[in-house]
């Protein structure tokens, strides 16, 4: 499965050119790099999730229950009766394709079913063949089919080619959100064992140790005592990190990737320089370790198991209330879905207030629950940090809106406040491609796996293409984000597009630029890399 | 295919309309009966359609945020793209009904080699604006036949809408905009591959239909000329339910009488239930407030989760945990004893 070159991977992709077929005609090709791996057999028997059995994509026989069928129609009717967003989804669409050309897949490919209509087309024309009288008399002419196997393939392809960003719905008169859709349609193809192991490895994880890769409690310690040994080579400061410390007053959780991958441990630098500039009384939790839920790529029901540890360990702990690091879905699942799944918060957390400028959260009163860069943005608007923002100037920053933040929470002023305040050089990229209108990684969704390589090149490309452009025009060499997904794929995408620009959390600049009383004459960033000047002084 | 069925049922109607108006007679049919039926159909559809949409509950709130969230008291909220209270939900509602707001976004994305250029693109946003505001125009306007005497506002609207007096009747700007529009959209389901790639007949179907309508009631006025006094005579008893059989009304008028009576039936049963949908989309008619108010999902409420609790994570790695120095709850054992 060679990844083509960088020059040749769009060359058949043509948005204007569309199969002499129609497209209920064509099938998947399950081609190596199109695809993910299914999950192991043990994965799927741990989480008790339905039909474990060793298959793999690119079979023919993909080992269904005999009455698959039957398992999914009734799946469908279940979610029809529990879900609004289901059931007028796949009611209203006139198919206008004002979608068509929005999904970063679609751009990536040109295959027609990555338009979002189609994408919704191919459930909702089942749900007219299997469901409605006018389907089942008038057929194709209605744009109803069928439930078949071939169907079922379809849909895992398609389903775990979108990576639930929510870019569609933005342009959709009606606000149809195919993430809502895939979300459904992953969650029915579960039901008869159709799933992939890049999620449910960390799902099993998640769900038994407390973290995505399994981190054990002394691991995460461990871990992090390497990574003070850098910060304190760095800047001569060891800050604290306190653990599991019952009456803290803020429990700070944020994707364990932070913890140990690169470049995510440079965030974390970041966040434990900030809190030990404020004196902040704050604790981490090895058992609440993950602020990632590839539960919501799963079902409803996994992604709130998966989530209610830290409302649970917040009460544990007595803390006051909580904190979250840089994170895309946990932050989806955070601000759309976490009171609902699992509040009232407990009574001991407090409406969050900032114990250095006395802000009260107010639009977090009811979840308790703070976003760094919130946090951050306000220290700075109430000038309560030091910033020497020259220690970033040997990077040109960009910065990269992640989809869940974004489009389900609306996070956009906060980070771009503080990249002003702690680095001198910021450039957007060209406005059709941030904020709400922002391209997805081509890695979320619990995409992010070796396997699915060339997809990830693909649905990654609008958004190279847009650092591309900005590292032409301004010489960009870094991109932002608040995401861990995108500080896992992104360095991959830049590394295939365009190799010049590297990849951190907004919290990495923010730990370089901190000037704390105390540290030693800074000489290198937190990487390791050189600041601007001092090569030349040396 | 998908267009020849589409247009081959509109013709179909009609001849059929011909058949059985111009050669059989049969004016009780097509003029009360069908009219009737089909408002019984589109009523009691749509009542249905509601109904159905409502029954099922909206477990979670999952705005679409196309604007800042309001946060930080200093940090300027978008109310309109990041509605923070149900005020602004119904500002956001109306700028989405009233003026499309998303479809105005709309982009065109153009790959040259291997660079990606966007471009605006409003003409799907103009075609269905020109289309969706004619129809209700013209809508409104045909209340002059079924009112008396014709209440102001109507006069209005009619004087302004054959402003510029072209031609004896006068032409409403409204035929031609909604001529324009109707043109537009079909054109652009044929030409545009992506687009003509995703239509079904039944994508076509309305759009031919209304063609038809609006085709058949241009005619009326404008060419076949049809006794106005009797059409009118005629709608009032079938608006005060007094219908009487029609006199002397060409067979054009039933055949526009029969293309709305299929609209309107047709209307709970295909994708023009948009029209009323667009108001249940939990994407749009919910406040980004996510934080700050409370979501009940009424399948969950009351049904705790089902997870590894901190006590059995303790028990599963003690030893761990005693190792590295970490501390353990002696709450937990407290609990059990209790």
């Amino acid at each position: 499965m060679a990844l083509p070159k960088r020059d040749e991977l769009l060359k058949d992709v043509n948005y204007d050119r569309m199969p002499s077929k129609h497209w209920m005609d064509t099938k998947p090709e399950f081609r190596p790099g199109t695809y993910c791996y299914a999950a192991e057999p043990s994965v799927v028997e741990d989480l008790g999730l339905p039909n474990p059995r060793k298959w793999q994509p690119h079979d023919e026989d993909w080992k269904l229950p005999p009455n698959w069928k039957e398992i999914v129609l009734n799946a469908i009717k279940d979610r029809m009766e529990r879900f609004r967003s289901f059931k007028l989804f796949m009611d209203i669409c006139v198919r206008c394709g004002a979608c068509a050309d929005k999904c970063h897949f679609f751009l990536g490919t040109g295959d027609p079913k990555n338009m979002p209509v189609l994408r919704g087309e191919l459930m909702r024309s089942v749900v007219k063949g299997e469901f409605t009288r006018s389907g089942k008399i008038f057929g194709r002419l209605a744009g109803a089919r069928p439930l078949t196997y071939d169907v079922i393939k379809e849909w895992f392809y398609y389903y775990y080619q979108c990576t639930e960003c929510r870019r569609c719905s933005v342009f959709c008169p009606y606000g149809i959100d195919t993430a809502e859709i895939t979300i459904l349609a992953r969650e029915i193809l579960h039901e008869i064992g159709v799933n992939i192991d890049w999620i449910l490895k960390p799902v099993r994880f998640s769900a038994f140790v407390g973290n995505h890769i399994g981190l054990q409690p002394h691991t995460i310690q461990e871990n992090i005592e390497f990574l003070l040994d850098d910060v304190e080579e760095i800047t001569g400061i060891r800050p604290e990190v306190p653990i599991n410390k019952k009456g803290a007053e803020i429990l700070f959780v944020t994707p364990s990737a932070d913890f140990f991958a690169d470049p995510g441990i440079y965030t974390f630098m970041g966040y434990v320089l900030l809190f030990h500039y404020l004196g902040l009384d704050w604790t981490l939790s090895t058992y609440a370790s993950e602020g990632g839920n590839f539960g919501l790529f799963t079902s409803h029901e996994m992604m709130r198991k998966l989530h209610a540890k830290i409302y649970h360990e917040a009460e544990r702990l007595k803390v006051k209330w909580i904190l979250g690091g840089e994170c895309g879905h946990m932050w989806r699942v955070v601000h759309q879905y976490e009171d609902t799944a699992l509040g009232p918060a407990p009574k001991n957390l407090e409406v969050p207030k900032s114990p250095i400028t006395g802000t009260v959260f107010e639009h977090a009163k009811s979840t308790k629950i703070v976003h760094i860069c919130e946090f951050t943005a306000d220290l700075i608007a109430h000038g309560k940090l030091n910033l020497d923002p020259s220690r970033n100037d040997h990077l040109i920053v960009t910065f990269h809106d992640s989809c869940n933040t974004s489009r389900g929470m609306g996070i956009f002023e906060e980070p771009r406040f503080i990249l002003r305040h702690v680095c001198n050089n910021f450039y957007e990229m060209p406005e059709n491609t941030i904020r709400e209108k922002t391209f997805c990684c081509g890695s979320g969704s619990g995409l992010n796996t070796d396997e699915y390589m060339e997809m990830r090149m693909r649905g990654g490309f609008p958004r190279a293409n847009a650092v591309e452009y900005v590292h032409e025009k301004y010489g960009v060499n870094r991109m932002a984000c608040i995401c861990a997904i995108d500080r896992a794929a992104l360095p991959t995408l830049m590394k295939y597009w365009v190799p010049e620009v590297s990849i951190c959390g907004v919290h990495e600049l923010v730990g370089n630029a901190l000037v704390i009383p105390g540290e030693k004459k800074r000489t290198t960033d937190l990487r390791f890399e050189p600041l601007k000047g001092v090569e030349e002084e040396a | 295919m998908n267009v020849v069925a589409a247009l081959v049922a509109v013709i179909g109607m009609v001849i059929v309309v011909w058949f059985g108006v111009g050669v059989l007679k049969l004016y009780t049919l097509f003029g009360v009966l069908v009219p009737y039926a089909a408002l019984l159909t589109f009523l009691i559809g749509l009542i249905y359609r509601m109904v159905n949409w409502a029954k099922s509950p909206v477990p979670f709130k999952i705005t679409t945020t196309c604007g800042q969230q309001k946060s930080l008291p200093w940090i300027k909220h978008s109310r309109l793209e990041s509605p923070a209270n149900n005020f602004e939900v119904v500002l956001r509602m109306a700028l989405e009904v009233l003026a499309f707001r998303s479809l105005f976004r709309n982009l065109r994305a153009d790959l040259r080699g291997r660079k990606l250029y966007y471009g605006s693109s409003k003409w799907l946003w103009l075609g269905a604006i020109l289309f969706h505001w004619s129809f209700f125009i013209i809508l409104v306007r045909h209340l002059r036949l079924f009112t008396y005497p014709v209440p102001g506002p109507i006069k209005v609207l009619d004087a302004v809408d054959s402003f510029f007096h072209i031609g004896l009747p006068h032409l409403y700007m409204t035929d031609v905009a909604i001529l324009a529009g109707l043109t537009f959209l079909i054109l652009r389901r044929l030409v545009d591959a992506k687009v003509n790639y995703i239509s079904h007949a039944s994508d076509y179907f309305p759009l031919f239909l209304i063609l038809g309508l609006v085709s058949s009631g241009m005619l009326m006025r404008y060419f076949l000329r049809v006794d106005l006094v009797s059409v009118k005579e005629f709608v009032m008893g079938l608006a005060t339910f007094h219908p009487k059989a029609p006199k002397g009304i060409g067979v054009i008028f039933f055949v526009h009488l029969f293309f709305i009576s299929a609209l309107v039936a047709y209307f709970p049963f295909s994708k023009l239930v948009h029209m009323v949908g667009v108001f249940f989309s939990p994407t749009r008619n919910l406040p980004n407030d996510n934080r700050r108010v409370r979501h009940i999902n009424p399948w969950w409420e009351g049904v705790p989760p089902k997870f590894l609790t901190y006590c059995e994570w303790q028990e599963k790695f003690k030893e761990q945990l005693e190792q590295a120095g970490q501390p353990i709850d002696e709450d937990c054992y407290k609990e059990k004893k209790s």
